[in-house]
């Protein structure tokens, strides 16, 4: 956003005031918001609240909740707190999830955009691949990666990011498709900007609105597979993270359910947050389209 | 779709082409990745066997043909795959392809049952909800709409089991049919669909919940649109109105969503048939990986590639019923 459009148009309030006053008239987008900044604040503090690993041992193996105010949601089977747990899995789910949606924005725009822009045979190459990425079913592709790479954090956040690059590919080429027979671009072209000039400054900024959108669908759906790979056992085990708890609860489920059930309201929260978040930015972004 | 079979099988074939190509590039790309993991075959069985001294191993490798360059290799087992040969799996000691048959009655199954549950309960509540648009029905099923999305399938299999497994006691805790229950006719059938309602409930919830959503989208957008207002002006009922005009149309995108998805659905089989031990290609593909078994790895990443492409024809094909402005061609 270098230049805004109060340069040209003075009387219209700045834009990001007027993303607020559409993102606001969304209710459930402003209780997303809420869930969103507290699951952040959660991620931020977890260091304070809770200081030292989550995965020592704080108290008596499981310990109800609500019994002990050193552990206030119990502990699990190896005694460890189930409320420093929820607050560092906030941590490592954040983190992956932006991390992981960046990798498959990053890898997506790229590929849609040289497909969409350039078409012919290059769009038929990489729609190709895109196809291939498809077919597979994305959970054992992922699966797949973590046995080559290992299960180290950063690699399973790549590998996430790398299962997830399809969609946006796909939204990116096809806004590419209809933006680059616009006036704009052949003005551009005319002027002899480079293609790569044309892509990245001149279209890309103007596809990006649904890809923004889509970006808090790809987070939700980040942390879910990381947790899905953490309750099979396939995550990092250096670092805390929701979908580990809920696998190790697994095994305590008929005497101590909470273990399980804590960690997992902690996914549904956050997932909902990330979807109501980004139906307020569609509605932001998209004021036109209908409900 | 007025020339009847024939340009069906004309489009049916033109598709299998343009698939195959599709279908070689996830092969060898699949092949090369797995080249790049630490370890071998060979690793793994020497790994079980406890050790095993230098020269054995090499024996070991060249009859396995592993001592080749990657890309002798690479052609050795495409050249197989053309004739459908999957190689052998050394941990389930049989030809990969009996492997991959026994599991996949299982896989179907749930598929089968998952995806007809989310679709038709999908649709079903997504026209109520636009139909009664703002209303307190409405925003209470998209309500449950979003918890569904936002509820990992994993979690939701654990509450069911801990519910009506382990509280209740209404249903089996896993397994595709009861062990030693050597149950025949009718009784078997009963016996593996009791075992296979949690499953179905857990994996199809979230995809429910997308069905769901986008019906009730379209839907509202359909009943804007002018043949459905001279449709009333004509007199026709609502409920014929919705049945016959409305949903014929708003179908259409949640098919195209259901082709789209299919491959994820087969993906999140995974985690639902560990949990419940349910013996499919899911569960197998986690052993797999667990195991190094890469012969099997590779034949599941073909099989079910196979049956994205196989799936993907049919949505399309479905649509061009749905839709006449649509040719196959």
């Amino acid at each position: 956003m270098t230049t805004l459009d109060t340069d040209l148009a003075p009387a219209e309030p700045p834009r990001l005031i007027v993303f607020w006053r559409r993102y606001k008239r969304n209710r459930a987008a402003l209780l997303g918001l809420a869930l969103f900044v507290i699951v952040l604040l959660m991620a931020l503090t977890a260091g304070i609240v809770d200081p030292g690993d989550p995965l020592r041992r704080a108290g008596a193996p499981l310990t109800p909740p609500l019994t002990d105010w050193a552990t206030p949601l119990g502990t699990d089977q190896l005694g460890r707190d189930i409320f420093s747990g929820i607050f560092y899995g906030a941590r490592i789910s954040l983190m992956i999830g932006v991390v992981a949606t960046l990798v498959a924005i990053g890898i997506g725009v790229l590929i849609g955009a040289l497909a969409g822009y350039f078409g012919g045979w290059v769009d038929d190459v990489l729609m190709r691949v895109t196809e291939a990425f498809q077919t597979i079913p994305n959970f054992v592709l992922l699966l797949t990666l973590v046995a080559i790479m290992g299960s180290k954090i950063e690699w399973i956040t790549l590998a996430i990011g790398i299962v997830s690059w399809t969609a946006p590919a796909r939204m990116v080429r096809a806004e590419f498709m209809s933006l680059r027979g616009r006036e704009f671009v052949d003005a551009a072209r005319n002027l002899g900007v480079s293609n790569a000039s044309i892509i990245f400054r001149e279209i890309l900024p103007n596809a990006l609105p649904p890809i923004v959108v889509y970006a808090s669908v790809l987070m939700a759906l980040s942390i879910l597979l990381e947790s899905a790979l953490a309750f099979l056992g396939l995550g990092d085990p250096n670092y805390a993270s929701w979908g580990n708890m809920i696998g190790q609860g697994r095994s305590v489920l008929r005497t101590a359910a909470y273990c399980a059930v804590f960690p997992g309201i902690a996914i549904v929260l956050t997932v909902l947050s990330f979807s109501l978040v980004g139906e307020g930015l569609n509605d932001a972004l998209n004021p036109r389209q209908k409900k | 779709m007025s020339f009847g079979l024939p340009p069906v099988f004309a489009y049916a074939l033109r598709r299998l082409l343009q698939a195959v190509p599709v279908i070689i590039l996830i092969m060898v790309a699949t092949f090369l990745l797995l080249k790049l993991a630490p370890g071998d075959t060979v690793d793994a069985l020497v790994g079980d066997m406890g050790g095993a001294d230098a020269a054995y191993i090499a024996r070991m490798r060249a009859e396995y043909g592993l001592d080749q360059p990657v890309w002798v290799q690479l052609w050795r087992y495409m050249a197989k795959l053309a004739t459908f040969d999957l190689g052998w799996s050394f941990v389930y000691e049989q030809p990969v392809s009996v492997v991959l048959m026994d599991r996949l009655g299982t896989t179907l199954m749930l598929m089968a049952a998952s995806l007809s549950l989310a679709f038709t309960l999908g649709i079903a509540l997504g026209a109520i909800a636009a139909r009664k648009a703002y209303s307190l029905t409405d925003n209470l099923i998209s309500t449950l709409g979003l918890v569904f999305y936002a509820t990992p399938s994993f979690f939701l299999s654990l509450l069911f089991i801990y519910l009506f497994s382990v509280k209740l006691g209404w249903l089996p805790v896993g397994g595709i049919k009861t062990i030693a229950g050597f149950y025949t006719g009718w009784d078997h059938v009963v016996d593996v669909a009791l075992h296979l309602i949690m499953p179905t409930a857990a994996l199809s919830l979230i995809y429910l919940s997308f069905y769901m959503r986008l019906m009730r989208a379209t839907v509202l957008e359909v009943a804007d649109l002018d043949f459905v207002r001279t449709a009333r002006a004509k007199g026709a009922g609502e409920f014929r109105l919705m049945i016959h005009h409305i949903m014929r149309n708003a179908l259409l995108p949640v098919i195209t969503l259901l082709g789209l998805q299919f491959s994820t659905v087969l993906g999140g089989s995974v985690v639902v048939e560990t949990i419940f031990t349910l013996p499919g290609l899911g569960q197998l593909a986690s052993q797999s990986v667990v195991q190094r078994d890469m012969n099997t790895l590779m034949g599941i990443i073909f099989l079910c590639s196979i049956i994205v492409v196989v799936v993907n024809f049919l949505t399309d094909v479905l649509y061009a019923r749905l839709d006449s402005r649509i040719e196959l061609a």
